[in-house]
């Protein structure tokens, strides 16, 4: 089993106390149909830094989201938290690829994450405000959200996430179809959510954005971990023939 | 024909003239017909939500049974009703047998299963939408059936508007719980039900065509208040 | 939880519209006093009740609720005690309601008369008879159509009656020429007048009744077709929530030399309707 990788001088716990969970998945079996989409996988992730999953379509990397958010349960094996089984959802948030966001305004979409997230109704204006001017919605907070454009939407549901101060952020291509623009600024509160502590899993095909962001890279083929490198090692030297492939363009099957 | 034209006479005068008495059988209409679908969406909404929601054994089957409800006949719910406020019934101490409270029961029952039904299947769409997200931000039950109910809001109106179309043109059962009584129990409905059995068909044409207009403007009403608050609210 | 929540939810119906219901109306009903008379339909139809209660009520304080069904489901219902006051037209019937136990005397109220109407072109031949029982034979021979109310009500009753006497078997004729409606006087008249079928009536419904498109008088004056109408208290030993005293007074009113003048002198374009009898003859 490979050995997570540790960087401890990029914490820097804003909210002193709770560490991120430490996200454990044992052999862990997935099936749909009678196919094993998640094949035997055992993976460590540290509890700092970034970690990007990256692999060809079908590798089963959104589902390995899903089931460290504990919105999946596995067939075969184990996941767990800090090592037990139950979800500490309140400090896991999901962003999803295409963002759901509920037919209101985005602050009260805010609004509604606050109160699901257990903050009490005194702090929760403070706290809004806060998110708003995070992502830089003060102008959008009282538009319809699902009238906003792709970029501002997932602006949104990031922001939204982090209303959870989550110590666990997994992201499932978030930026798959914005322009660079939006982008950057998905990116920038990545890196800021980071900074403030927490956990990043985010997949995604987009080899510039994991250069960026990365600390590590966890390589996923056939529902199976290829390899987990140091983000530098693994865009100069791929450890694993499958990741070499990819890098190269090589179709995988 | 002539009673066509000799009804929309009837029914012109009739509200031209205010007429005290269909003023009074209009407003008792009105507030049955509200109460009972108010009562309805009080039970009928979360039913219809945790059909949609919920995962327990027996859900399928009791989905296909509200289901079938929607088709309760009228005169059916109107006697189970009777049989439980007359005076012999079980509930018959509480003396609200040709009452409009009986009124609203009866027909509470009737539109029940149409908003509950209809609900679940407004709720189960959203659902598909809203399930990962709602899970993966720890919602409980409670919360999600409330974010989905609200975020359905303006799609379930049309559950409730149909509820309501129910409850304005039923007559069998407020006809049996309520007797029909004048001044006291006689709704537009049963009213139009009287005047046919005394052949005055022109009238009771008329009346009729009253509450198909009174129909109109509720539903057009409530549409409008939709719209504008759609508008405001999301797109 | 949710399925422990649904049966909770489902009984509030009852608890929750009775509160709202009771709130919304019944405020005022505490005080008001009223009372339920269970009759047949011909008395509500011909609008004898709109010109008789209001005297009533003026004198007495006393609101009277009509239920206005079938004589059958009348008498169904006060055994079920929801009314205080019977007033029906089957004798037979009444007395028997009475001898078990359910009412507490019968008297007689008024009367008037059965007739048969029917279509201009009288397929039996049977219009201006006076013999009701040749005129139901004639229509039997000719196979003519005729409408019956098929609903256990006081007219069903006597009509049933009539075709016995007369030594008609009317099975296999139903679903031919003899059709039930199974409804009320006035629905019943509705379906004679639109498919020509003779039909049997109390004289006072039809003289009121607004759709004759056509039909005249066929049968009347035979002395078989008398109608009575009787009016019974229900018993408050049996019925606990009959208002005794109130449906007492009521009947007694009714009874009165005052009550008989006003049926008497309700009129329907100039036509007696209803013609009192209570002091004739004293009964059970």
């Amino acid at each position: 089993m490979p050995e997570p990788i540790s960087r401890a001088s990029h914490l820097s716990v804003i909210e002193a106390g709770v560490k991120p969970p430490a996200v454990a998945l044992h052999d862990v079996v997935l099936e749909r149909r009678g196919k094993a989409l998640v094949d035997g996988l055992t993976l460590s992730l540290s509890t700092s830094g970034t970690t990007v999953l990256m692999g060809p379509n079908g590798a089963g990397k959104s589902l390995t989201l899903r089931l460290m958010a504990g919105l999946i349960a596995p067939d075969e094996g184990r996941v767990r938290w800090n090592g037990v089984e139950t979800t500490p959802s309140q400090s896991v948030a999901l962003v999803f690829q295409k963002p759901v966001l509920l037919r209101r305004s985005v602050r009260a979409n805010l609004k509604h994450a606050l109160k699901t997230y257990g903050v009490s109704r005194i702090e929760r204006p403070r706290r809004l405000e806060k998110l708003l001017e995070m992502g830089e919605l003060e102008n959008l907070a009282d538009r319809p959200a699902r009238v906003l454009s792709g970029g501002e939407q997932q602006r949104v549901a990031l922001v939204r996430a982090l209303a959870a101060r989550p110590k666990l952020l997994l992201l499932d291509e978030p930026t798959a179809s914005l322009d660079p623009q939006a982008t950057a600024a998905i990116e920038s509160l990545i890196r800021m959510a980071a900074q403030n502590g927490a956990k990043i899993v985010l997949v995604t095909h987009d080899r510039g954005q994991a250069q960026r962001l990365a600390d590590e890279i966890v390589f996923l083929n056939h529902g199976q971990v290829a390899e987990v490198t140091p983000a530098q090692r693994f865009f100069d030297a791929p450890q694993s023939q499958e990741g070499r492939d990819y890098l190269d363009g090589h179709l995988l099957l | 024909m002539q009673d066509f034209g000799a009804a929309f006479g009837e029914a012109f005068a009739l509200i031209a003239g205010l007429d005290a008495g269909l003023m009074e059988i209009i407003g008792l209409s009105m507030r049955v017909t509200f109460s009972a679908v108010l009562i309805a969406c009080v039970i009928g909404l979360p039913l219809g939500a945790v059909l949609a929601v919920g995962r327990f054994p027996g859900r399928h089957i009791l989905v296909v049974l509200v289901s079938a409800l929607m088709g309760l006949p009228p005169v059916v719910v109107g006697l189970a009703v009777y049989l439980m406020l007359s005076a012999a019934g079980p509930l018959g101490v509480l003396q609200l047998l040709y009452t409009p409270t009986a009124m609203i029961i009866a027909q509470a029952i009737l539109v029940t299963p149409i908003i509950a039904s209809l609900t679940r299947q407004v709720i189960d769409d959203l659902h598909g939408e809203y399930d990962e997200l709602l899970r993966s931000m720890g919602a409980n039950r409670v919360g999600m059936i409330a974010t989905l109910l609200w975020d359905a809001r303006y799609s379930l109106l049309t559950a409730a508007l149909a509820g309501l179309g129910r409850a304005l043109a039923e007559v069998g059962a407020v006809m049996i719980v309520g007797g029909n009584i004048n001044h006291v129990t006689r709704v537009m409905t049963t009213a139009i039900a009287l005047e046919t059995s005394k052949g005055a068909l022109a009238l009771a044409l008329g009346l009729g065509i009253i509450l198909v207009g009174l129909s109109i403007l509720v539903n057009a009403g409530l549409m409008g208040l939709r719209k504008s608050a759609e508008r405001l609210a999301y797109a | 939880m949710f399925k422990r929540s649904i049966p909770v939810l489902l009984s509030s119906v009852v608890i929750g519209s009775a509160a709202l219901g009771s709130a919304a109306f019944n405020t005022a009903s505490a005080e008001e006093k009223f009372i339920v008379v269970q009759s047949t339909t011909s008395t509500q139809n011909s609008g004898l009740y709109d010109a008789l209660l209001p005297r009533f009520t003026a004198k007495s304080g006393i609101e009277v609720r009509v239920v206005a069904v079938g004589t059958g489901q009348a008498i169904k219902n006060a055994q079920n005690c929801d009314g205080d006051v019977l007033l029906v037209h089957a004798k037979s019937a009444e007395e028997k309601f009475v001898a078990a136990g359910h009412g507490v005397s019968r008297s007689d109220v008024m009367y008037n008369d059965f007739i048969i109407v029917g279509p201009a072109s009288d397929p039996a031949g049977v219009a201006g008879s006076n013999d009701v029982k040749t005129a139901l034979a004639n229509i039997q021979r000719a196979r003519a159509p005729f409408a019956s109310r098929g609903d256990d009500s006081g007219t069903h009753k006597k009509e049933l009656a009539l075709w016995e006497s007369a030594g008609i078997d009317l099975s296999g004729a139903s679903g031919g020429w003899y059709r039930e409606t199974g409804s009320g006087m006035g629905a019943t008249l509705n379906v004679a007048v639109g498919m020509g079928a003779y039909v049997m009536t109390d004289r006072a419904t039809w003289i009121a009744f607004g759709n004759k498109a056509g039909y005249g008088i066929a049968v009347e004056g035979d002395d078989d077709m008398f109608n009575q109408y009787g009016v019974i208290q229900v018993n408050p030993k049996i019925c606990a929530n009959v208002k005794a005293e109130l449906s007492k007074t009521f009947i007694n009113w009714v009874l009165s030399k005052e009550g008989q003048t006003a049926i008497a002198d309700f009129k329907f374009n100039g036509q007696q309707l209803f013609f009192p009898n209570a002091g004739d003859k004293p009964n059970s």
